[in-house]
């Protein structure tokens, strides 16, 4: 049970004072103070930077600024810490960083914590062992170059005494921290947390039930809440009757929320919260609840006849989006053609632990838990509904029963917000399933349309793709109506091939729906599209699928897509850091079919499929073998290989990529989510399944060591799954899937 | 009033008859290691052992409860001391962890009934709990080892390199 704390009376310690910025946004040690945020920890111990404290018992605490949600973060930036400040792993406490300004973006998605951070921390950790050996210096009175620190402790070279961290954390708080430029780092080679297969930091508590989730959260004198959202996006509240939900025992009030506008952004839906003193009696009151809609505009939109309707313009010419020789006219010419249009339905994230939020709000400002993705944002978003500073919101960051994309998304966080002002009272709001499936931002439906011709000889001469869904950037500009660069930069306009005459266009497609990004987001229909298609033209072309990727990506090289007209953004890292590189594209690739043994006679009714696909600045490949017997499709194993450059934890790196084959199976066999009349149809786990035990098949991980520099884990294993499986489905069963999910042609 | 056995403590509770377990274990005992996944026996997250067999806790009314005996995650072996737990441990099964009170509930509710369940036993028992993250072959996995553990009386030492040994680096 909690206690909020008390706002008036922060003392001095629980803020932070900062000024000035890293190259990471982040801060080295305390500066010149100019603006007040959240501290991470109101413990007594030694602080040596931002990241670093030490307590007298050597407990190293480190702090951990970004949210974990099942990809192991909350071990792989403190193994970073630990590793260069020769720390004793054992004796290493995380502390869940808050919502702060100084740690620079705490925005956990996109899969870049690792690649966005690796230096900085490694920074914090160098320094902090920096002050520790300058502390033990001084204590022996030697130079400092005549000790060392290792495992917990500062030796001195010349008379082997050890000291332990702890012993040295007071005298080394008082050193001033080291220049970024004078700190010394340890060579890979002598690294011993890095790289290494450490079990999660939250294992302990994971099996014995004493995590905390968003849901989780308990603060003394808290009311629960649980809302009736609009059903369609855009509807108003037209009325309510609120008598029989008041006659529940355990409601104690029904309130209307405040109504939002377009673009709907993270604000909270319209609707009408059912407050009560528990769960139960929230969820039995807003059954008891009756409201009337303004439905407005978006009860036209109907997902069958909207994807219909895209199918039909994205046969026809769009605009461009990249563009190599002519490639209508070489189609023309192409002795062989072949087409083929792909489509993937609305999907939603259904993250194991529906979204939830608490908040205690106050004259003096807001505290929040929440299952958050990104608490600098959801801290921006409450102060802004509640009219308060950013610094007046206190952001805890609980563990997220799984995120996806979803919670980083801020709407259940000012429900909260906006609900304990108008109680003034703790309130957590509840999401029930129902809410999650109905009330998201959803993955876009999508169409691809793929135009290859083929010479005499069978060799790709003209290439053409389209693309259309409705965009992200509408959730923010509601007068955005076509897919944006940063959107077609997620496998369609960066896609790998050297053809002489491409071209990638695109096609208008409004929004009707929240639009969010989902684990891959774009990546998901471009990369099934691609792999799909990639196998048509194989089988056309009489090459099995591995040569045919190879022989369309050509020789090794850095492939440049700005060269070509399209502006990529390359997951927002300098192209010079991160090209394509499609050496390590084929190498992924080869891999795969080396270590499934591909090639190798399967029984009847049984098939590999592969595919490859670059994403978040990683190569993955996957292989997929299924059966089909009598409608039934059965997958009965998967390979993958990823190269995503230097590793920090092994294990969370096969545990992201076993994780990513068995949510890309859950898209490609049964992700789909209808609208009719504008409402999402799908309400719970029976009608919105997600991949069960039964279904799920042996599965093999394989890490490409490099040294090359980090890139992206979490998301980039989904985007080859449904194109691998569909691939294996038509070689073993001679039927072709264009339109997923796959459970409306086969059983899964 | 209901009263009933928790944990093998005695306990009583005030709450609407219709309330299901669920809900007073999470709001009104505060005990919320077993959690809310989907409140309609879909997902297995609530998972909690009502006279030894495992119950969705989310469709079962409170009324329906009186004198009878429940166990939830927070009562198996705090210390993490049971085999399936340390079994757990020992492939570093979760990733977010919040399906993990009901996988490791039912799995214990299944070797408790099949000590040494094949992978179709396996499949068969636990396709009610639904993992999002996608530990599943990790929970296979330490189903058998906390199966084998169960059947010795050997120690099972923690080593997290025997969890990793599937795939490697190339
Ligand atoms: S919450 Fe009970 S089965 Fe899902
Ligand atoms: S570990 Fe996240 S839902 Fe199972």
């Amino acid at each position: 049970m909690k206690t909020p704390t008390d706002l008036k009376n922060v003392s001095r310690r629980d803020f932070l004072k900062y000024t000035g910025v890293a190259s990471t946004g982040l801060v080295l040690g305390m500066a010149v103070p100019t603006q007040t945020v959240w501290a991470a920890t109101e413990s007594k111990s030694n602080e040596l930077n931002l990241f670093v404290s030490i307590e007298q018992d050597s407990t190293v605490n480190i702090v951990c600024h970004r949210s974990e949600m099942g990809q192991g973060i909350r071990t792989g930036i403190p193994q970073i810490v630990a590793e260069e400040l020769c720390a004793d792993w054992s004796k290493v406490n995380v502390v869940q960083g808050l919502a702060n300004a100084a740690y620079g973006s705490q925005n956990t998605d996109g899969s870049r914590s690792i690649r966005n951070f690796y230096t900085a921390m490694r920074q914090m950790g160098a320094s902090a062992r920096t002050m520790l050996e300058s502390a033990g210096a001084k204590f022996w009175k030697v130079s400092v170059d005549k000790v060392y620190a290792e495992n917990g402790f500062v030796v001195n070279k010349t008379t082997n005494q050890k000291l332990s961290f702890g012993y040295l954390a007071e005298l080394a708080s008082k050193i001033p921290a080291p220049n970024l430029d004078k700190l010394t780092f340890k060579k890979p080679e002598n690294f011993n947390i890095i790289g290494k297969p450490v079990p999660i930091v939250d294992l302990p508590k994971m099996v014995n039930g004493t995590t905390e989730f968003g849901q989780d959260v308990l603060v003394e004198g808290m009311v629960y809440a649980s809302i009736e959202r609009s059903p369609v996006i855009g509807a108003k509240v037209k009325s309510v009757y609120k008598d029989d939900a008041l006659k529940v025992k355990g409601v104690i009030d029904i309130v209307v929320m405040p109504e939002q506008s377009f673009p709907v952004v993270f604000k909270p839906l319209n609707g009408v919260a059912v407050i009560a003193t528990n769960t139960w009696a929230a969820l039995k009151g807003r059954k008891a609840l009756k409201v009337e809609w303004d439905l407005g505009e978006n009860k036209k939109h109907d997902s069958e006849q909207y994807l219909a309707e895209l199918s039909n313009s994205i046969v026809t010419k769009g605009k461009v989006v990249r563009k190599v020789g002519d490639a209508y006219q070489a189609l023309e010419q192409a002795k062989h053609k072949i087409s083929g249009t792909y489509t993937v339905p609305y999907l939603v994230h259904a993250p194991m632990e529906p979204p939830a939020a608490t908040a205690v709000v106050n004259d003096d400002g807001c505290e929040i838990w929440a299952c958050t993705q990104a608490p600098q944002g959801a801290q921006q978003t409450v102060a802004g509904v509640l009219g308060l500073k950013p610094e007046q919101v206190k952001v805890n960051i609980t563990l997220l029963g799984g995120g996806f994309g979803r919670k980083s998304k801020h709407d259940f966080s000012a429900e909260a917000a906006i609900l304990a002002k108008h109680t003034a009272k703790p309130v957590k709001v509840i999401w029930s399933r129902e809410d999650d499936i109905k009330s998201g931002y959803y993955h876009s439906i999508s169409v691809q349309h793929y135009e290859a011709g083929l010479t005499d000889s069978k060799s790709v001469s003209a290439w053409i793709q389209r693309t259309a869904f409705p965009s992200i950037i509408w959730t923010f500009n509601d007068q955005v109506n076509e897919p944006s660069d940063m959107e077609l930069g997620l496998g369609f306009g960066d896609m790998p091939f050297t053809i002489d005459n491409l071209l990638c266009e695109k096609h208008q497609a409004p929004a009707h729906l929240r639009i969010g990004w989902l684990r891959s987001v774009c990546n998901i229909q471009h990369g099934f599209a691609l792999g799909s298609f990639v196998d048509e033209v194989a089988i056309k072309s009489g090459k099995s699928t591995q040569q045919m990727w190879l022989e369309l990506l050509g020789e090794d090289k850095k492939l440049d897509v700005k060269t070509q007209g399209f502006d990529y953004k390359n997951y927002d890292m300098p192209i010079e850091d991160y090209p394509i590189d499609i050496a390590r594209l084929k190498n992924v690739l080869n891999l795969v079919v080396e270590k499934a043994n591909v090639n190798q006679a399967t029984l009847e009714n049984e098939a590999w499929g592969i595919s490859v696909h670059r994403s978040f600045l990683s190569y993955v490949a996957v292989a997929t073998k299924v059966s089909v017997i009598d409608g039934q499709v059965k997958v009965l194993e998967m390979v993958n290989v990823i190269d995503a450059g230097r590793i920090i934890n092994p294990d969370r790196v096969k545990s992201q990529m076993e994780g990513a084959m068995i949510f890309g199976l859950s898209i490609a066999l049964m992700g789909q989510i209808d609208v009719k009349n504008g409402t999402v149809v799908q309400s719970n786990y029976h009608d919105y399944p997600i991949l069960r035990m039964h279904q799920s098949p042996e599965i093999q991980s394989f890490i490409v060591e490099s040294d090359e520099l980090a890139a992206g884990v979490g998301e980039p294993g989904v985007p080859p799954v449904a194109a691998s499986l569909c691939n294996a489905i038509f070689k073993a069963s001679g039927k072709r899937i264009r339109d997923l999910p796959i459970n409306k042609h086969f059983r899964v | 009033m209901i009263r009933f056995t928790l944990n093998d403590k005695a306990a009583e509770v005030e709450a609407e008859s219709d309330t299901p377990l669920l809900w007073v274990l999470r709001d009104i005992l505060q005990l919320t290691g077993t959690k809310f996944g989907c409140g309609m026996a879909q997902c297995g997250a609530c998972t909690v052992h009502l006279d030894g067999q495992a119950i969705r806790s989310c469709v079962m009314p409170i009324s329906a409860i009186e004198g009878k005996s429940v166990k939830t995650i927070e009562g198996l072996k705090p210390d993490s001391n049971h085999p399936v737990q340390q079994a757990w441990i020992e492939h570093n099964v979760p990733q977010c962890g919040y399906c993990q009170s009901g996988q490791i509930m039912s799995a214990v509710a299944l070797l408790e009934q099949n000590p040494d369940p094949d992978d179709e036993a396996i499949d068969n028992f636990m396709q009610g709990n639904i993992c999002r993250c996608g530990t599943y072959p990790r929970i296979k996995a330490a189903i058998k080892t906390a199966a084998k553990s169960l059947n010795t009386t050997s120690n099972n030492k923690f080593n997290y390199e025997l969890a990793t040994n599937v795939g490697e680096n190339v």
